[in-house]
C-alpha cells in the first residue's frame, strides 16, 4: 500500500472542564489516501470537528492534544514547530468551516480575502517576468479571478471587491471554498460544509467539492452528521461516538450492511422519499456527557442490545468482514482477527 | 456619495443646533439671579435709572420672545452677541479660549489611546495572565479615581516634590510664542520654536494624563471585552487555517474588527474630554473654555454661557458626525 496522505495514530485531544477532563477524541486511528474522501460522521458533539482541528493544531485552549501522532506525507505534525505548521495550514492542507456568514471577515472585499492565502504562502510568484514589469498583483489577482470562477462564482471580477454580507449563503461557502482551494491543497478538510445551506445548493457544493477531488486529486475528509450524504459522496465512512470510532469501513458496505448498533441507528433516522410512509426510528435518548464517561462502551444507554457486558468490556474496533471494523460487544467472542490495526 | 451624504447629515445637524439653543436660552433665564443685579453689586452705588439702562441695552426689559428672536437672529449671522462681563464679542472671548481646550482634549486623547491600545489588546490575547490583571485593576483605578484627586496628587508628586513639571499654565512665562492657530504645540512647529514646542508639551503633559486617565481606561476595558469577543469567532479561526501568524490574526483580522465598538465608546468620550473639563481646568489654571463657562454661570452672563453651550452642542455634534464618518469605513455594514 502506498503511503497514506494522512495517518491518525491514537489521536487523543482533551478539554479540561470544571466538572471534569472531556475527551472530546479518544484514541482516534484513521487513514486517508492521496485522492481519497473520507466521511467522518456522527451527532453534534461526537467529537468529529475536533478531529479536523486538532490535524491543523487549532484546538482552542485549554483544549489540547493529549496522545497520538498525525502523520502528514510522513511527517508528525504534533512535532512540528508553529512556524512550519503555519507553512501547511492553508496551504498543503487547508479548512472548510461550518458556518459561511461568521467565518468570513466581516470587514474585508471577498476577493481580498481570497487573496491573502495565497499571499501567505508566497504562491502565485510564477509569472514569467520579474516583479516590476509582470506587476506581481495583477498576476495574484488574476489567481484569485480563476479559483472564484472554479468554484462557480458568476462575475468574479464584480464581485472581488464585494464584502460577504452582500453574497448569498450557497456564494459565501463558495468563497470560503476558494479561499481553501486558491493554494491547491492536498488534503482538504470540510467541517459539515453544507449544513448551513438550502438543499438544492448543498448538491451543487458537494459537486464543486467532488470536482476539487478529480481534477486536484486533493484528499478530502468530509465531516457530517447526515449518512445518507457520506454514503453518496465518500470512498470510506468512519462513524463517531462519543469521541471514538465505532464503526469504519468502505462507505457502501457501511450503508448497505451496517455492523454497530449505533450505525444501524443512524441508517434508520434517515428518511427515504422512495417508500410511502416509511418509518423514521429515532434513536432514543441524547449524545452523553463526555467529562466523566464511565469505561466500557458510551452507548449503552441508547442501545437495544446492551447487555450487562457491555459496562466492563474494553471495547476495541474488530473485523468482521474485508475493511469493515466495529467497536461492539456483539465482536468481541468468536470473531476472526482483531483490528486496531495501526497500534 | 460619501460627501453628499455628510453634507445631508451635516444639514441634520441645523435643527439640532437650534432647539439646544432655544433650551439653554429658556433654562438661562429659568435660573434665579439677575444679571443685572450681579453686575450692580460689584458696581458699587448706582441709580435706578441707570440700571433702567443697563437693561434696555441688553435688551432685558423686553419680552423673552423678543429676546429669543434677537439671540436666534443675531446667531443665525454668526454674532453671538456681547459678554455682559467681560464687554467683548461672545465669538471673539469663544474663540480666544478654544483651542485651548480643544489642545488639552486632544492631548488627554492621545494620551489616553496610547495607554489603552496597547492594554486593551495584550489583556485579550493573555487573558487572565497577571498583565491581564493588573492592568484592568489599574483600569478600575482610572474609573474610580475623582480627577481633581488625580490632579492634585499629580502635582504634588510631578512638580512639587520631583520638580520635573510644570505645575500650571500652558507655556512658560519667560517664552514667547507667536500665535497662529492658538494651539500652543502647533504653533510651535509651524514657527519652528524648539523652546516654546517644550514648554507646551511639559505644560500639557499633567493636565492631559489627569483628564485622559478615565478615558484611557474605559477604552482599554471595551477594546479588551471587543478582543476577547471577536478572538473566539469564526473568521478569526479561519485566518490561523489558512495559515497567519498570531501576530497577523491579531493585529488584522481581530483588531480591525474590535475597532468598531470602541471607536463608538471614544466617539462619546470626545464630548466628555471637551466638555467635562471644568475642574481639571481649574486644577491646572488651563485657560480655557471650561473655567470660563462656570464663571459665565456664577455671573449669570447670559450672552457667554449660551455662546459657550451652543460650541459644546457643535463639537459633540461634529464628533459624532467624525464617528459615524469613520464608522463607514470600519464596518461594511453600515452606510451612512
Amino acid at each position: 500500500m502506498a503511503e497514506p496522505l494522512l495517518e491518525l495514530r491514537n489521536l487523543t485531544t482533551v478539554f479540561p472542564m470544571r466538572r471534569g477532563a472531556v475527551n472530546a477524541v479518544s484514541g482516534v486511528n484513521l487513514r486517508v489516501q492521496p485522492g481519497e474522501i473520507l466521511g467522518i460522521v456522527g451527532e453534534s458533539g461526537c467529537g468529529k470537528s475536533s478531529v479536523l482541528l486538532s490535524i491543523l493544531r487549532l484546538i482552542r485552549q485549554p483544549g489540547h492534544i493529549a496522545a497520538g501522532n498525525i502523520f502528514f506525507k510522513g511527517r508528525d505534525l504534533r512535532r512540528l514547530p508553529q512556524k512550519k505548521m503555519r507553512a501547511i495550514r492553508g496551504n498543503e492542507i487547508s479548512m472548510i468551516f461550518q458556518d459561511p456568514l461568521s467565518t468570513l471577515n466581516p470587514v474585508f472585499p471577498v476577493g481580498e480575502q481570497i487573496r491573502e492565502a495565497m499571499r501567505l504562502h508566497g504562491i502565485a510568484n510564477a509569472s514569467p517576468l520579474p516583479w516590476p514589469l509582470a506587476g506581481r498583483r495583477s498576476h495574484e489577482k488574476q489567481r484569485v479571478l480563476d479559483v472564484m470562477a472554479e468554484v462557480g462564482i458568476p462575475a468574479p471580477e464584480a464581485r472581488y471587491r464585494a464584502y460577504p454580507h452582500e453574497f448569498s449563503g450557497g456564494m459565501q461557502q463558495r468563497a470560503l471554498i476558494a479561499i481553501a482551494l486558491v493554494c491547491e491543497p492536498t488534503l482538504l478538510l470540510a467541517d459539515e460544509p453544507t449544513t448551513a445551506l438550502d438543499v438544492t445548493i448543498q448538491a451543487q457544493i458537494m459537486e464543486v467539492m467532488r470536482r476539487v477531488n478529480r481534477e486536484h486529486g486533493a484528499g478530502i475528509i468530509l465531516v457530517t452528521h447526515n449518512l445518507g450524504l457520506a454514503a453518496e459522496f465518500c470512498d470510506n465512512i468512519a462513524v463517531m461516538y462519543a469521541g471514538r470510532i465505532v464503526e469504519r469501513g468502505p462507505a457502501q458496505q457501511v450503508v448497505d450492511n451496517p455492523q454497530h448498533p449505533y450505525t444501524r441507528g443512524l441508517l434508520a433516522c434517515l428518511p427515504q422519499i422512495s417508500r410511502q410512509r416509511s418509518r423514521i426510528d429515532p434513536i432514543p435518548g441524547e449524545v452523553p456527557d463526555l467529562a466523566g464517561l464511565p469505561p466500557g462502551c458510551a452507548f449503552i444507554p441508547r442501545c437495544s442490545l446492551a447487555r450487562d457486558a457491555c459496562n466492563s468490556v474494553d471495547l476495541r474496533l474488530r473485523s468482521l468482514q474485508a475493511n469493515q471494523y466495529a467497536r461492539c460487544i456483539l465482536y468481541e467472542d468468536g470473531v476472526r482477527y482483531t483490528v486496531e490495526e495501526f497500534s | 456619495m460619501r460627501a453628499i451624504k455628510i453634507l445631508e447629515r451635516i444639514l441634520y445637524a441645523i435643527p439640532i443646533i437650534l432647539g439646544v439653543a432655544v433650551v439653554v436660552f429658556v433654562f438661562v433665564r429659568l435660573t434665579p439671579g439677575d444679571p443685572v443685579d450681579i453686575m450692580m453689586g460689584q458696581g458699587g452705588a448706582i441709580s435706578s435709572g441707570e440700571i433702567e439702562q443697563l437693561r434696555a441695552e441688553f435688551h432685558l426689559d423686553e419680552p423673552i420672545t423678543n429676546q429669543l428672536w434677537y439671540f436666534l437672529r443675531d446667531a443665525a449671522r454668526g454674532d453671538l452677541g456681547y459678554s455682559y462681563i467681560l464687554k467683548q464679542p461672545v465669538t471673539v472671548i469663544i474663540a480666544d479660549r478654544l483651542p485651548a481646550t480643544i489642545e488639552l482634549a486632544a492631548g488627554a486623547l492621545f494620551l489616553a489611546l496610547l495607554i489603552a491600545f496597547p492594554i486593551g489588546i495584550i489583556s485579550a490575547v493573555r487573558q487572565n495572565s497577571i498583565l491581564d490583571r493588573l492592568s484592568m485593576s489599574f483600569a478600575f483605578l482610572g474609573i474610580s479615581m475623582p480627577g481633581f484627586w488625580l490632579g492634585i496628587v499629580l502635582i504634588l508628586i510631578f512638580a512639587v516634590a520631583l520638580r520635573w513639571l510644570p505645575v500650571q499654565g500652558r507655556l512658560d512665562p519667560q517664552i514667547t510664542l507667536q500665535q497662529i492657530t492658538g494651539f500652543y504645540v502647533v504653533d510651535s512647529i509651524i514657527t519652528a520654536n524648539g523652546p516654546a514646542l517644550w514648554s507646551s508639551i511639559r505644560h500639557l503633559l499633567l493636565p492631559s494624563i489627569t483628564l485622559g486617565a478615565a478615558v484611557a481606561a474605559i477604552v482599554a476595558r471595551v477594546l479588551r471585552s471587543s478582543m476577547l469577543e471577536v478572538l473566539r469567532s469564526d473568521y478569526v479561526q479561519l485566518a490561523r487555517a489558512k495559515g497567519a501568524s498570531e501576530s497577523l490574526v491579531v493585529v488584522k483580522h481581530a483588531l480591525r474588527n474590535a475597532l468598531i465598538p470602541t471607536v463608538t465608546v471614544v466617539g462619546l468620550q470626545v464630548g466628555v474630554l471637551l466638555g467635562g473639563n471644568m475642574i481639571i481646568e481649574t486644577v491646572f489654571g488651563w485657560p480655557g473654555l471650561g473655567r470660563l463657562v462656570v464663571d459665565a454661570i456664577f455671573n449669570r452672563d447670559f450672552p457667554l454661557i449660551q455662546g459657550a453651550v451652543m460650541v459644546y452642542a457643535l463639537t459633540y455634534i461634529l464628533a459624532n458626525l467624525v464617528v459615524d464618518v469613520l464608522y463607514t469605513y470600519l464596518n461594511p455594514r453600515i452606510a451612512l
